[in-house]
């Protein structure tokens, strides 16, 4: 079947345009005119500058507000943010980033380090760099970002490389930061790359997952140590004290002894002086009160007294004696 | 008519012009070509910034072709690949490079495009990492400075003296890349490539050794948590040892001191005693007789029978009146 014509699915009437040659001319420049009108200012944000060129050699450099360039592409103006801090990540990601060199591709390539011992340690870094220079940065290294990545990379791997891995994971991490950023600083500085480095800070830094347990058990190990010593004082402070007390206390009890045992001896001595004076006055009779009195108080206690005459002497062992 | 041939005449030298004129970028540097063949020097290939030739340039037009080439430093970041050291450790390796074209011409001629030029550099570079690992041990890549004296830490360096160590080296990291970059730099002029530098960016061990290294690494830790609990076991010992001895001393020291204060005190008694009652032959009769009878007191009791016989003094009289003569 031949297919319906076109200008039947045409139905409405061709515009007439007053048509003159004359706008051959004037419709191209008119396109011009509004080309170069547009291609003739930039603004710059205020965190940035911008990198002006003229036939692409470098004119000046732009601070920030609203400037006029030659129009047509004679003059560029490419936008450099100087004044943003920006980051790179090694070994993690954070999303949401807009720097496209912040994040890395393999974050677990990056985080396996071996150290200076030849033990392994998982480490992860951020560094904070700025544009320093947008001219350098636009036309000495063609990849910045990768290469910064790349540069960081390795001068934490050398850094590492030169640490113990106890000074990696715990006692070392300021001095790894420091050095780590002096020696980008350096290369940055050779490389002149309109980059500088402000700040390299370590991040997650750990043993790898399969020894991290045996790291943590040298802590306890730790611990139990000082436990046990501990325990050990506890027992020592619980008896020794007491049993300095308890010596102490027996020692008072002997010198209150001694006192008393002196005490008594000069009572007695001082008690019998005084009789003994009596006494040499007349000691017969002295001695026979003394003798009656105390028969007067033992007699009467004793349980059976028997009296015998001192004739019969068979009589004793006669006695049913108990 | 007149306009037509106007405006074909301004078109022409538009396209004459356009055709000439051409602009060199500071990032780029050129040459011209005459039908294919290089003409002339490279325009603004001097790395020095004052000497650049940036801007409008012109040349003839239709028969001059302009090549663009770039100018700033590019970098080429290698493979991962595995290779031994001299110790026979296979460890994996990623280092890159930055290099630059040195000679537009040359290179042009020679390579043509990036991609080429990488590959060669993966081929140069590659096989000169393996040679100069090959010829050291792994510790010559992994640490850089020989002076270096680590930081220990007090406590684990006592429990362990070989952990926290630094295994001296010869040359160091550093050293091993110059190497690389120097066995490399001759390689590559000859394609009008300047290199720049070679660094390790990753060095690793390989995924059979690791847990070799893990292995290790765990039973190094052992043995401080170890020594650990051995040196908190001893050291409790010691304590409870020390709390016996002490113990026991101050217990028989309290012991002696008490029996020197009672033997004093006895002795200084018995002095007083033996002063008073041998004053003189009385006062010892005197003390004998009174010491009898308080025996006689203290004794004698409810208990006790007694038998006395009329002979004694007491009960005498119980047989006559009067008293003998005497005692």
């Amino acid at each position: 079947m031949k297919p319906p014509p076109i200008h039947n699915t045409f139905p409405f009437p061709r515009p007439n345009l007053n048509f003159s040659p004359k706008w051959l001319i004037i419709a191209p420049l008119g396109l011009l005119a509004v080309v170069g009108l547009f291609s003739s200012y930039y603004t710059v944000s205020p965190e940035s500058e911008a990198v002006v060129q003229r036939f692409g050699k470098f004119q000046q450099i732009a601070p920030p507000g609203l400037h006029f360039k030659l129009p047509y592409g004679i003059d560029t103006a490419t936008i450099v943010p100087v004044r943003r801090q920006l980051k790179l990540e090694f070994g993690f990601n954070t999303l949401g980033s807009t720097n496209e060199f912040q994040i890395s591709t393999s974050p677990e390539l990056e985080r396996d380090m071996v150290t200076g011992d030849l033990n392994a340690a998982q480490v992860e870094w951020i560094l904070q760099y700025s544009i320093s220079s947008p001219r350098d940065y636009l036309f000495q290294v063609r990849d910045p970002g990768s290469t910064l990545r790349a540069l960081t990379e390795a001068v934490m791997c050398e850094v590492i490389g030169d640490r113990t891995v106890d000074e990696v994971l715990t006692i070392g991490r300021t001095e790894i930061e420091n050095e780590s950023l002096i020696k980008l600083k350096k290369l940055l500085i050779i490389l002149n790359m309109g980059v500088s480095a402000e700040l390299i800070q370590l991040k997650n830094v750990h043993p790898p997952a399969p020894v991290q347990r045996s790291f943590d058990e040298v802590n306890k190990a730790q611990q139990d140590r000082e436990t046990m010593i501990n325990e050990a004082n506890g027992q020592y402070n619980q008896v020794i004290p007491r049993a300095k007390g308890l010596a102490d206390q027996r020692i008072s009890g002997a010198e209150g002894f001694a006192v008393q045992r002196i005490n008594e001896a000069e009572g007695n001595v001082a008690r019998f002086k005084e009789l003994l004076v009596q006494y040499d006055k007349a000691p017969a009779i002295t001695k026979q009160r003394l003798y009656l009195e105390t028969m007067n108080e033992v007699l009467p206690k004793l349980g059976s007294k028997i009296i015998i005459d001192e004739d019969a002497k068979q009589f004793l062992p006669l006695m049913n004696l108990k | 008519m007149k306009t037509i041939s106007i405006l074909l005449l301004a078109f022409i030298a538009i396209v004459i012009v356009a055709s000439s004129a051409y602009t060199v970028k500071e990032n780029e540097q050129i040459f011209i070509t005459e039908f294919g063949k290089p003409v002339g020097e490279p325009i603004n290939s001097s790395t020095d910034p004052l000497k650049s030739e940036a801007g409008l340039h012109w040349k003839k037009p239709f028969i001059q072709q302009v090549n663009r080439i770039e100018k700033r430093i590019l970098e080429w970041d290698g493979p991962t690949t595995e290779m031994p050291t001299r110790d026979k450790l296979y460890i994996s390796v990623d280092n890159f490079a930055r290099w630059r074209i040195s000679n537009p011409k040359t290179y042009f001629e020679k390579l043509r495009d990036e991609r080429s030029a990488l590959s060669r550099l993966d081929d140069i570079i590659g096989s000169e990492t393996r040679n100069v690992i090959a010829a050291h041990d792994l510790i010559e890549v992994i640490r850089s400075d020989k002076n270096r004296k680590p930081v220990r830490d007090e406590v684990l360096a006592e429990a362990s003296p070989n952990i926290s160590v630094l295994p001296p080296i010869q040359l160091g990291r550093n050293a091993l890349d110059q190497q690389i970059l120097k066995a490399a730099q001759p390689k590559v002029t000859s394609w009008g490539i300047e290199l720049l530098d070679v660094r390790f960016k990753r060095i690793n061990y390989k995924p059979g050794v690791i847990d070799k290294i893990y292995a290790r690494m765990a039973s190094e830790r052992q043995q401080i948590a170890d020594r650990f609990r051995s040196e908190g076991a001893g050291e409790a010992a010691k304590i409870l040892g020390r709390k016996e001895r002490d113990l026991l001393s101050i217990e028989s020291e309290a012991y002696r001191k008490e029996q020197e204060i009672k033997g004093k005190a006895d002795a200084q008694a018995t002095g007083i005693y033996a002063s008073a009652y041998n004053s003189s032959e009385s006062a010892a009769d005197f003390y004998q007789f009174v010491k009898t009878l308080e025996t006689y007191q203290k004794t004698l009791g409810k208990d006790t029978t007694t038998i006395f016989t009329s002979n004694s003094d007491l009960f005498r009289l119980f047989k006559r009146i009067e008293t003998p003569k005497g005692p």
